[in-house]
């Protein structure tokens, strides 16, 4: 943990403590109010609530060039990256990842190289479909493992966020609550509905919010569509390729489209907000990730597009890079947001008095 | 800038200047705005505010019940204790209704009332993320009605025509440079001059010197200076401030609302001698803060200390700064560089007053000193849990009474009337309706209500 990041969270927390003006923005300042001093735990769970809307810093009458240069969106997205870092295993994976956007370029090439060749290596009688170029076998040995165990690795990393921030017994009602936070991203409502500061400095948009969501959105059907193909190839043994009426593909098209536009949105949302605003030094890396996200329901959509062409084996080659990557990426990356700040949220839901839900 | 014929000119970007400006644009006006601060610290006294005092027959937005003209008269008498012009403060109050909408109309947005002010949930609304996100939404509204906004311009004096009854140019300062700029009609809302620490030592005294502001740094005062000067009828005790007692470690500008200090009726202050000077328990906190800037700022140093024991740390709102503790009272006098023995004496004398009985940090429980003068007359437990913590107590100026007499129209008065072509509004002008005290948020309604006033009439003067 940094000493230096959780202290500078803590001097800028003890401002706003006095101070409360924001209160109506998010749940963080509801929620810092409940205390009198600041643990290393209260801190974290309170980085992790924040959804960097930006609105308390440009309503910040302490904001620099004040002495008490007050930047909670900073100082919480500091404390937070560090939670991702020091809660992962192995830290220091996870530290390279979530610092060093060139890493994630280089996994994509290196990944997209195993899987030209692999894909040379296979004889294209063998199946049909994208399994003339990748046998069926093949794939299920190499995502299994790629997908199941990122998602240990996050379970373990999200156990241990749980009881360090003391986390209780879970209800249904904490679960509701949640859920229904992150599924209108209330948070980043600016409270009132207007929106976020991201992108419009002090003006507030809904941009990033519905942009985000799109992307989650698309993100899930995609997902939604290979399990249905997995359930398909095994209970029905109805393996692919799919018509276009199937399930699969009802799922996986507007996925794709949702969520290469989102990405795309997002990205360049990111290109007009200020950098100074986000966690320092990580700027690179959240973008890669976006595109990276993005490149994956792009690839995807173009490998249905090019059905029957001589391209499928080079865009399949490329789609499976980006699938493979992103999800060994899963508890390294800016992705890891997500499962920490559902944990946040049903903490907080454990710890509010107040109806700021 | 300089080329342009400006048909209204608002002096001040806080938010009576920026009502005038949208009011003056809104009717089809050439309209430059001129702000003293750097773009950062834009908005005056404003950017420190929190909600606004509205006037409201039925519940109204975030507001609750109803809150009549007479309450919010009376309010304003008991505060002001008659220092008003009873006329200007009518209107103000029925006027201040029609302002909530307006505001929102204009990109301010209201919260409910904050936690621990549920008292002012019926009669204060609050702004959503304080006053700069107010003064936000107006620089973005005056940018959608192209408004020229110019930073860093200090007005430093303005022409009069031969007959001294119109002003026909200013010039501003602009990075060291000085121009002068002609204008048909001028709004000046510039605020008080409590910043000019030289001005308020030699209308306080020099004591003054040892005070903080708690606002910002730029109300110097040079527009109201400059127009008193030339022959502008004043109001307000010209040797009065409003201050509260604040931390004393607080910066010399802009320490805003969190370096207040809410400890008070739960402690025993000293002076610098280690003597009590005062009831610190009088009444309840929000009828007592406003006279102890005044208390501290007749001690000798204009300093105090608030000593509490460790049983009381949490019946106030947190601070800003940590305070200064220690185990033992002799540690604490030392570490606050306080003379031991008489603190020691002091703070025995004190315990021996107290008497038993139940404490009730919410009301006044009448748990009183005996025998110790001055006595404490509620909240009086002996200090005896340590650890023991002290905070510095320094007065903390939050506006200057002095201002430009103005009539309902927020015209500029003078020997001979008014002056033809001038109003003004905020603090500039308030010490005609807030001749004394302070009713919270009052502020933020005489300037909306005038600064709209204001930018109508000018726009009106140009046609």
């Amino acid at each position: 943990m940094s000493i230096d990041n959780t202290g500078e969270a803590r001097r800028q927390l003890g401002i706003c403590n006095a101070c409360r003006y924001c209160e109506g923005f998010c749940s963080v300042f509801p929620s810092l109010q409940q205390l009198r001093q600041f643990s290393n735990a209260d801190i974290t769970q309170l980085a992790n609530l924040c959804h960097n809307c930006r609105a308390c810093h440009y309503s910040c009458q302490y904001a620099a060039p004040h002495e008490f240069k007050v930047n909670i969106p900073v100082a919480l997205a500091d404390v937070r990256v560090d939670s991702w870092k020091r809660l992962a295993r192995p830290r220091v994976v996870a530290s390279a990842f979530q610092r060093h956007g060139v890493l994630i370029a280089a996994l994509l090439v290196i990944t997209l190289m195993l899987f030209i060749s692999l894909l040379g290596g296979q004889s294209p009688e063998t199946g049909s479909g994208f399994y003339q170029y990748l046998s069926h076998t093949t794939m299920v040995l190499i995502f299994t493992p790629a997908f199941l165990l990122p998602l240990v690795l996050i379970a373990d990393a999200v156990r241990r966020y749980w009881r360090e921030v003391g986390g209780e017994a879970i209800s249904t009602s904490h679960l509701r609550g949640a859920f229904n936070q992150a599924a209108s991203l209330k948070n980043l409502s600016g409270g009132q509905g207007q929106g976020c500061n991201f992108e419009k400095q002090d003006h507030y948009s809904n941009a990033r919010r519905y942009w985000h969501q799109a992307t989650v959105a698309g993100f899930l059907l995609c997902f939604a569509s290979t399990s249905t193909a997995t359930l398909l190839h095994y209970l029905w043994n109805l393996p692919a390729p799919y018509p276009w009426y199937s399930l699969p593909k009802l799922l996986g098209v507007p996925g794709g489209i949702l969520l290469t536009l989102g990405c795309s949105a997002l990205a360049v949302l990111k290109l007009k907000a200020d950098r100074t605003l986000g966690a320092t030094g990580v700027w690179g890396a959240e973008m890669a990730f976006v595109l990276l996200l993005g490149l994956t329901g792009l690839t995807g959509l173009v490998l249905y597009a090019i059905t029957g062409t001589s391209w499928v084996s080079t865009a399949l080659a490329l789609h499976l890079a980006c699938v493979f990557s992103l999800f060994l990426l899963l508890p390294y990356s800016k992705m890891v947001h997500g499962f920490f700040r559902l944990t946040a949220l049903i903490r907080h839901e454990q710890t509010r008095t107040t109806d700021d839900g | 800038m300089t080329n342009t014929d400006w048909q209204v000119i608002v002096v001040g970007g806080g938010n009576a200047g920026l009502c005038a400006a949208i009011e003056a644009a809104e009717q089809g006006k050439r309209v430059l705005l001129l702000e003293s601060a750097p773009k950062e610290y834009r908005g005056g006294n404003s950017r420190h505010t929190r909600n606004f005092r509205c006037m409201h027959n039925a519940p109204l937005a975030k507001l609750t019940d109803s809150y009549l003209e007479d309450e919010y008269l009376q309010d304003l008498l008991a505060v002001t204790k008659g220092k008003t012009d009873p006329e200007l403060a009518r209107m103000t109050i029925q006027r201040s209704e029609d302002c909530l909408p307006w505001m929102e109309a204009h990109g301010v947005r209201f919260q409910p009332s904050l936690t621990g002010t549920l008292s002012l949930s019926r009669t204060n609304a609050f702004f959503l993320g304080g006053g700069k996100a107010l003064v936000n939404a107006y620089y973005q509204t005056l940018e959608k009605l192209g408004v020229t906004v110019q930073y860093n311009a200090t007005v430093q004096h303005l022409h009069l025509s031969e007959s001294s009854h119109r002003v026909e140019s200013i010039d501003v300062e602009i990075a060291g440079v000085t121009t002068r700029l002609n204008g048909k009609c001028f709004v000046l809302a510039s605020g008080g001059f409590q910043s000019d620490l030289d001005w308020l030592a030699r209308a306080w005294g020099p004591a003054a010197k040892n005070f903080l502001v708690r606002g910002t740094a730029y109300n110097r005062g040079v527009v109201l200076k400059n127009m008193i000067e030339q022959g502008a009828t004043t109001v307000g005790d010209p040797t009065q401030c409003h201050a509260v007692a604040i931390d004393g470690r607080a910066p010399q500008f802009d320490g805003g609302i969190v370096t207040r200090l809410d400890c008070v009726p739960f402690s025993v202050v000293l002076n610098k001698h280690g003597e009590r000077f005062y009831d610190e328990g009088e009444d309840v906190w929000p009828k007592r803060y406003a006279i102890w800037g005044r208390l501290v700022a007749a001690q000798p140093d204009q300093v105090a200390y608030s000593i509490i024991d460790n049983q009381a740390m949490t019946l106030f709102m947190p601070s800003v700064y940590p305070p200064v503790s220690a185990n033992s009272l002799e540690e604490l006098a030392e570490k606050l560089g306080l003379p031991v023995e008489k603190t020691i004496s002091t703070i025995e004398h004190y315990n021996q007053a107290c008497q038993d009985g139940q404490f009730h940090s919410t009301t006044l429980d009448g748990l009183s000193t005996r025998g110790v003068h001055p006595a404490k007359s509620n909240w009086a437990r002996p200090l005896s849990k340590p650890p023991f913590h002290g905070y510095m107590l320094k007065p903390g100026v939050t506006f200057t009474y002095l201002g430009l007499k103005v009539d309902g129209s927020a015209k500029v008065q003078n020997a001979h009337g008014n002056f033809a072509n001038v109003w003004a509004a905020g603090e500039i002008m308030a010490g005609s309706i807030l001749g004394q005290g302070y009713l919270a948020g009052f502020g933020m309604t005489i300037g909306t209500v005038f600064g709209r006033i204001a930018g109508r009439e000018a726009a009106k003067h140009v046609n």
